[in-house]
């Protein structure tokens, strides 16, 4: 291990910060004189620029290689590097319409190191360098959610965000010792070597559920999802949009790749009526209780962030269920819905964040006639929502299908696993979910507007790219899921 | 052959719904024209028809539905040929009243010469699919018939005909079914086989029957669902109701119909399947069945006396005329072996549902042009005197009245008298309480005849004229028919007696 | 190739989205291309079908998602034609009863065109997540078109509409699921799972699973309330389209995939099922009665019609299926007609349904020829002979005879049932003589709705008088291997 080799496997981070470094200086300058010789479009372009100058790194990197497990890179690592890379893109077309108005320049600034977090979060195979990449990736997303000070609503939402996400971090970091403890190892694959010859013991069960609380945060599994609503709701669009992609990609990820790795001889069994202690079951109640408080809860809203909030939520519980299978099949179906899903969460923040620019507000009675309005988000809009629900041709419903699949297989072939339950208990929520979408474009569709107050209609030509590539994604990979899955499974193949 | 028969009269309406709009004042004569061309059509088949043979004749088949045992076969023995003349006869009748009436819309004279196609496939159809179809059609036509021609006060009559009957219709293809998943087939000749070997009985108790449903019951039951859907067609007491309402809201020419032809499909289902393919059934609930046959002659004949309404006068006495068939049918059906009972009550059932068919078809028209002229009144005070003001019409209508009662020398006589002569050798019981009839029709016959003709004539009445050229244009023919059949019964006694003698060896024995 | 059927109509829905809006009225033209092209290549593959060759034909057979063993597998058998013909039928007279759309008609057509194409796909799917994947696409589409172009209570119908076909899908989604699960073969094929072996506890929960996921679709009493609320908030077209094919594909779909998959759970659950459809037939008539809107008397009936279909799927006899096929077929272009003449001739005409309203209008002088639609309409739906409806009910009744007897008069009943709340429709709406109101004359028929009504009026009596080849194309369906093992069932019972 040198630094050259170091510096190689870290390019495409490097160069995020170096761009993240010129845009806050760029920033800056145009902040210190009175005039302004930097718009944010041309900060926005950089920082674009940046990132698709590190997804072009990412490509040239060698195809495998690993830095004594700190940092490793490998096909799956690289492909969800993009992924995330992707999610930072997307959410930048957001920034000069929606980001806050005032330091543009270091709001673009932390979306780059959140990125540069998330990232290493991806490739990083040790409990160790694992926090404290979700901690770089937190600690910028906090300050993003908070960004717009002036607002009660986003300080609220910062506040709560960083207080919860610092109690978890304790919990995550208090799990991670206690593991470390048992198994004298902080690499996730030797934890995992480690275990196949240790019984199993109180205290290190209590040490997997607090890791598994700790990134139950991150990924907004109910019961530590509170900080959510009121995030989704306070922050600015960009940021919201980025926590709820690029944030809730790295943290599933990061634990399907835990679970993997280490804890895949230690799983249990949720099975109805034949509960075996692991951390399966407790994966389980995750995500029954997601799904359904996330369900009910959204099923009451009038705000469509916070909606959106309730219904990542019970997204995360569908997602979970992907995990407890334990096999890469689930994996690779966990894999695939997080990515459609990061995408329909940024394209759906897209449209809210028009619709709150135009009427003042997001509740659901704001989007009332936005079919007449702008066409053409309200159709993108359409597809987000539907997908969301899962019904086809949209990604959305492979996902969900490939999810309950490999839950209801199980490892074994043959009879369905135990699971049953649990898929049927999603798939009954779903239909419940169905209603509060379709409440929505309900307004969007078949009200007329409030009342015309002049303002602009159609839809803005950037957030136009933004979601025409992204439902153009939705509805393409509804379409031919085989393209994400394709590469998804080969990596997951080649990692074994 | 047979089917040229039925797509005379189809071309025909198709002819008259779609003539061009000038032609309103022809469309009646296109109408009678290509009914009469049917009567001609079907006279043709007569000349051809071998009245010595009792085989089906003239016989089309032809694949048709397979898949449940649909095929189109059409034959004509006597049994036939006698209800298709008769059609031939009856329809072109009520036509010409028809237009007496007035009537020059399109729809309805179409819908006449539909329903006269129809009639044609019922009674040649062989298979059973092919015959509900026809059977089933004919609803239509009739019920549209009564409720759009039957005016504004018409409300229940034809929902009500048109249910009833669709109920018994229901039964009847139910029961059917049940034959078919028994015995694979709907053709009637081999079901009829089938029948009188005792196998269709076995077939259907062993198909049919579970652990709570009996093979005798099974069988029971289908027999009960054709004997329902026949029976309401005719009417048998008490399946009567929707009668005497929807003759009485229909148009004069509609009930001309209704009675003269349409209650003769019942007669002829119980005639071509009844018998033939249920002896087993029919003989061992011969008893109520009789006693029914019993009450509909009696009950009809003392109901018609209460009426005041002609209309409903003439509806009663004509199930009352029915119940004889009836009677005729179920003696006949019997094995009590007396000689040459059966062929004498078959044969008598069958003069006795041609005769009737023309007899109370006349009657009606009567009836209508007494209700043509006096303005839509019916009721029998309203009339008196009518003798002198109306000679013609009153001794034509008094031909028919006595034909109806059953005076020798009439049509009515010798139908009646077969009947009776068969009857009282196999079932004396039921024939000697059935005499009731024969005296209640004189009665009523009577009572018109005093009444209307004779009587005093009531205060407001307004002038009477006397049968016109077209009318009596009109009823001439029949009224010739009535004299000519009481006299000489042979011709139409030939068309039907092979295929009597076949009927009624199946009994005989 | 059959795919064309469907491709067709989502090229047509796509058509539709871009085109201009001052090209605007083309939109009916381009509608009626697609739906029209698909009727075409149906009659032409009805004409063509080989009786020589597999039971399949015109098989495409790619690989789609082969991490799941997902293939893009479609073919047709005779029972997939005869549905394909119903949906040409449907889709040709749909777009001609919405000649005069005039909100939005790139739209409307779109998204009825992309039902169009799914129904199409549902009925060629070879491979049960394909066949999942059509059955999906239909609920939005839907849930717009009634919203957007309905009548009453539009909001509540689409919603509740959508929410049960949602709910009935989640059934049918698990159950698809299990099946592939527990068959250990890896593969979402038809004909793979059906060949697999499942345990009879397997079977046991998973057959009324997806069974009534798809049954709720056809209208399986006592979940049905959702089509007539769905069918009469919705415009014509759509009414016409959803009771016509819409619920087919739900029985399709349990003839299809439900019962090959799990005879064993079939066999034990036939007897539910048939209670359940003569509860079906008989309630419906009975709730048919007591409507005064004449577009709910024909939704109920629809539950009625679906229930003989249903009644035909239990009995599990070869004679009681295919007639429960030929009245799907007959139901569709029936409910098609009757949809069309209270939707489009009559509705728009007098903006009202209310039975006694509409004997106001003393509709046999005032739109003739409508009445006339109405009254064949009417025959074929009691299933007077020479009808389609009438081999397909006498079919199920036969076969409903070898199976349970008893249902015979359920069937029975529910004609009679039938026949006398069409009468009442007919009587009090249609040939009611009341007293002159000085009400303005209706406008006449317009060229469309005398074509697009004659169409399905020469369909439902030439599928009357001559079903056979219909009836041949069913049967040869039923023969092939799929069907093997439920028509087994009755016959090894003692």
């Amino acid at each position: 291990m040198n630094y050259l080799e170091f510096l190689i496997l870290v390019l495409p981070e490097a160069v995020l910060t170096m761009t993240a470094l010129i845009v806050i200086g760029l920033g800056a300058k145009s902040g210190r004189g009175g005039a302004n010789p930097f718009s944010s479009g041309f900060l926005t372009a950089i920082g674009a620029a940046g990132i698709v100058a590190a997804g072009l790194v990412l490509a040239l990197l060698p195809a495998e290689a690993s830095l004594g497990g700190m940092l490793v890179l490998d096909p799956l690592t690289r492909l969800f590097k993009w992924v995330i890379l992707a999610m930072s893109l997307l959410t930048l077309a957001l920034v000069p319409g929606w980001a806050p108005p005032a330091h543009r320049g270091e709001y673009l600034g932390l979306i780059l190191f959140a990125t540069v977090g998330l990232s290493l979060v991806i490739s990083s195979e040790d409990l160790l360098m694992i926090f404290l990449a979700l901690e770089l990736a937190s600690l910028s997303l906090y300050i993003l959610a908070g960004y717009n000070c002036d607002d009660s609503y986003s300080a609220e939402a910062a506040m709560k965000y960083f207080l919860f996400g610092s109690i978890s971090a304790a919990f995550l970091l208090f799990g991670m010792s206690l593991v470390y403890g048992y198994t004298g190892s902080t690499h996730l694959a030797e934890i995992g070597a480690a275990l196949a010859d240790l019984p199993t013991e109180p205290i290190f069960a209590l040490g997997v559920v607090m890791m598994l609380a700790g990134l139950g945060f991150k990924v907004v599994a109910v019961p530590f999802h509170l900080w959510a609503p009121d995030a989704y709701q306070g922050a600015p669009a960009p940021s919201a949009a980025l926590i709820a992609s690029g944030s809730k990609v790295a943290g599933f990820f990061i634990l399907a790749k835990i679970l993997l790795l280490s804890f895949a001889d230690w799983d249990g069994s949720a099975d109805w009526g034949g509960f075996a202690t692991g951390w399966v079951p407790f994966l389980a109640l995750l995500a029954a209780l997601s799904m359904v408080f996330g369900n009910l809860s959204a099923l009451a809203q009038t705000s469509v962030r916070r909606l959106l909030a309730y219904s990542a939520v019970a997204h995360g519980g569908y997602i979970l269920l992907g995990l407890l299978s334990g096999g890469t099949v689930g994996i690779a179906a966990v894999l695939f819905y997080i990515t459609l899903y990061g995408m329909t969460a940024i394209g759906a923040f897209g449209v809210v964040a028009l619709v709150e620019q135009r009427r003042g507000g997001d509740s659901v009675a704001h989007f009332a006639g936005l079919a007449k309005e702008a066409p053409f988000t309200a159709g993108c809009f359409l597809v987000f929502l539907i997908s969301l629900a899962g019904i086809p041709p949209l990604a959305g419903f492979f996902g969900k299908f490939f999810l309950f699949t490999s839950a209801l297989g199980g490892s074994a072939a043959g009879d369905p696993s135990g699971l049953v339950w649990l898929v049927s208990l999603g798939l009954g929520m779903n239909v419940l979910s169905l209603y509060y979408y379709l409440r929505v474009l309900k307004q969007v569709f078949a009200r007329p507007p409030a009342e015309s107050t002049g303002h602009a209609t159609g839809t803005p030509p950037l957030l136009g790219c933004m979601l025409a590539t992204t439902a153009g994604a939705i509805i393409f990979l509804g379409c031919f899921p085989n393209l994400l899955l394709k590469p998804i499974e080969a990596a997951l193949r080649v990692v074994g | 052959m047979i089917t040229a028969l039925i797509l005379i009269p189809l071309a025909a309406a198709l002819c008259v719904a779609l003539a061009p709009s000038g032609w309103e004042k022809r469309l009646g004569g296109l109408a009678l024209a290509g009914s009469l061309a049917a009567l001609a059509w079907s006279g043709i088949l007569w000349i051809g028809f071998d009245a010595a043979s009792a085989a089906p004749q003239f016989v089309e088949a032809r694949s048709w539905i397979p898949a449940v045992g649909g095929e189109y076969i059409l034959q004509m023995d006597g049994i036939s040929l006698l209800l298709v003349l008769l059609t031939g006869l009856v329809v072109p009748f009520s036509l010409a009243a028809a237009l007496r009436s007035g009537w020059q819309d399109r729809i309805s004279l179409a819908m006449i010469l539909v329903l006269q196609s129809l009639l044609y496939g019922c009674f040649t159809a062989g298979n059973f699919l092919l015959w509900f179809l026809f059977w089933e059609l004919t609803l239509i036509p009739a019920y549209l018939l009564i409720k759009l021609r039957g005016g504004p006060e018409e409300t229940t009559a034809a929902m009500r005909f048109m249910v009833m009957t669709l109920v018994g219709g229901v039964a009847m293809l139910a029961a059917f079914l049940g034959l078919y998943a028994a015995a694979g087939t709907f053709d009637f000749l081999r079901l009829a086989e089938l029948g009188r070997s005792g196998e269709l009985t076995a077939a259907v108790g062993a198909t049919l029957s579970t652990n709570w449903l009996s093979p005798e019951t099974a069988a029971a039951l289908v027999f009960g669902g054709v004997l329902l859907g026949l029976a309401v067609k005719v009417p048998m007491w008490p399946l009567h109701i929707w009668l005497p309402d929807a003759y009485e809201k229909a148009p004069t020419a509609v009930s001309m119909l209704l009675t003269g032809i349409l209650s003769k499909m019942g007669i002829y289902g119980f005639l071509r399947i009844l018998v033939p393919v249920f002896p087993d059934q029919l003989e061992r609930f011969l008893t109520p069945l009789l006693w029914l046959a019993v009450a509909t002659i009696v009950l009809a004949a003392l109901a018609a006396l209460a009426q005041r309404d002609l209309k409903r006068m003439v509806a009663y006495s004509s199930i009352s005329h029915l119940g004889y068939c009836l009677l005729g049918l179920f003696a006949a059906a019997g094995t009590v072996t007396a000689a040459s009972g059966h062929s004498a009550a078959l044969s008598g059932v069958l003069l006795q549902t041609f005769n009737h068919g023309i007899t109370a078809a006349a009657l009606f028209c009567f009836v209508g042009f007494l209700e043509n002229r006096s303005g839509g009144v019916r009721t029998i005070d309203a009339f008196g005197g009518l003798r002198s003001a109306a000679p013609v019409f009153c001794g034509l209508m008094g031909v028919a009245l006595f034909a109806s009662l059953g005076l020798p020398g009439l049509n009515g006589f010798v139908g009646e008298f077969l009947i009776f002569k068969g009857v009282f050798s196999l079932a004396p019981a039921a024939a000697s309480v059935a005499v009731l009839g024969l005296l209640g029709a004189a009665l009523l016959a009577m009572k018109v005849m005093l009444r209307v003709f004779h009587g005093p004539l009531p205060p407001e009445s307004k002038p009477f004229p006397d049968l016109t050229a077209g009318e009596k244009l009109t009823v001439l023919p029949a009224v010739a028919l009535m004299v000519l059949i009481g006299i000489f019964p042979q011709p139409v006694l030939t068309v039907f007696n092979a295929a009597v003698v076949q009927l009624a060896g199946y009994f005989g024995s | 190739m059959i795919a064309w059927t469907f491709i067709l109509a989502f090229a047509g829905a796509a058509a539709l989205l871009v085109l201009p809006k001052a090209r605007e009225s083309a939109s009916r033209w381009i509608a009626l291309a697609a739906g029209g092209g698909g009727l075409l290549i149906a009659i032409q593959h009805c004409l063509l079908y080989s009786k020589n060759t597999d039971t399949f034909q015109s098989v495409t057979n790619w690989e789609w998602i082969p991490a799941l063993g997902i293939r893009f597998h479609i073919g047709a058998d005779g029972i997939s034609l005869v549905m394909l013909l119903l949906t040409g039928l449907i889709a040709v007279t749909g777009v001609l009863f919405s000649w005069n759309v005039v909100k939005n008609p790139r739209l409307f057509f779109a998204l009825f065109l992309t039902i169009i194409g799914a129904c199409h796909g549902v009925f060629l799917s070879l491979d049960v997540f394909l066949l999942f994947f059509f059955y999906e696409l239909v609920i939005v589409p839907k849930f717009f078109l009634i919203l957007l172009w309905g009548s009453t209570n539009r909001e509540y119908g689409a919603m509740k509409l959508t929410l049960y076909s949602v709910a009935a899908s989640a059934l049918i989604f698990l159950g698809l699921m299990a099946a592939h699960v527990a068959s250990g073969t890896g593969s979402f094929g038809l004909f793979e799972l059906a060949a697999a072996d499942y345990t009879r506890g397997f079977q046991l929960w998973a057959f009324p699973v997806l069974f009534l996921g798809f049954a709720v679709l056809a209208g399986i009493w006592p979940l049905h309330t959702w089509a007539p609320t769905g069918h009469v908030a919705a415009p014509t077209a759509a009414s016409m389209l959803l009771a016509g094919v819409v619920m087919k594909l739900g029985s399709y779909g349990a003839l299809r995939v439900a019962m090959p998959l799990f005879p064993e759970g079939l066999a034990a659950w036939s007897g539910v099922i048939a209670v359940l459809a003569g509860a079906g037939v008989i309630f419906g008539a009975l709730a048919a009665f007591a409507q005064r809107d004449l577009k709910f008397v024909i939704g109920y009936s629809s539950i009625a019609h679906m229930g003989f279909v249903l009644l035909g799927l239990a009995t599990l006899n070869h004679i009681g299926l295919s007639g429960a096929v030929m009245q799907m077929f007959s139901h569709g272009l029936i409910a098609g007609l009757l949809f069309a003449v209270v939707g489009r001739m009559i509705y728009e005409r007098t903006r009202t349904r209310d039975l006694d309203e509409l004997g106001g209008f003393r509709l046999r002088h005032a739109l003739p020829a409508a009445t006339g639609v109405f009254i064949v309409a009417t025959a074929a739906s009691i299933g007077l002979p020479g009808f389609s409806g009438f081999v397909a009910e006498l079919s199920i009744l036969i076969g409903a005879w070898r199976a349970f007897p008893f249902y015979v008069l359920l069937g029975g009943i529910g004609i009679v049932l039938t026949a006398a709340f069409s009468l009442r429709a007919l009587n009090r709406a249609f040939l009611a003589e009341e007293e002159q109101t000085d009400r303005p004359p209706l406008p006449p028929l317009t060229r469309p709705e005398v074509i697009g009504a004659g169409i399905l009026v020469t369909a439902t009596v030439l599928a009357g008088i001559q079903p056979q080849p219909l009836l041949e194309l069913i049967g040869r369906g039923l023969d092939g291997p799929l069907f093997e093992a439920v028509l087994q069932i009755r016959e090894v019972r003692p």
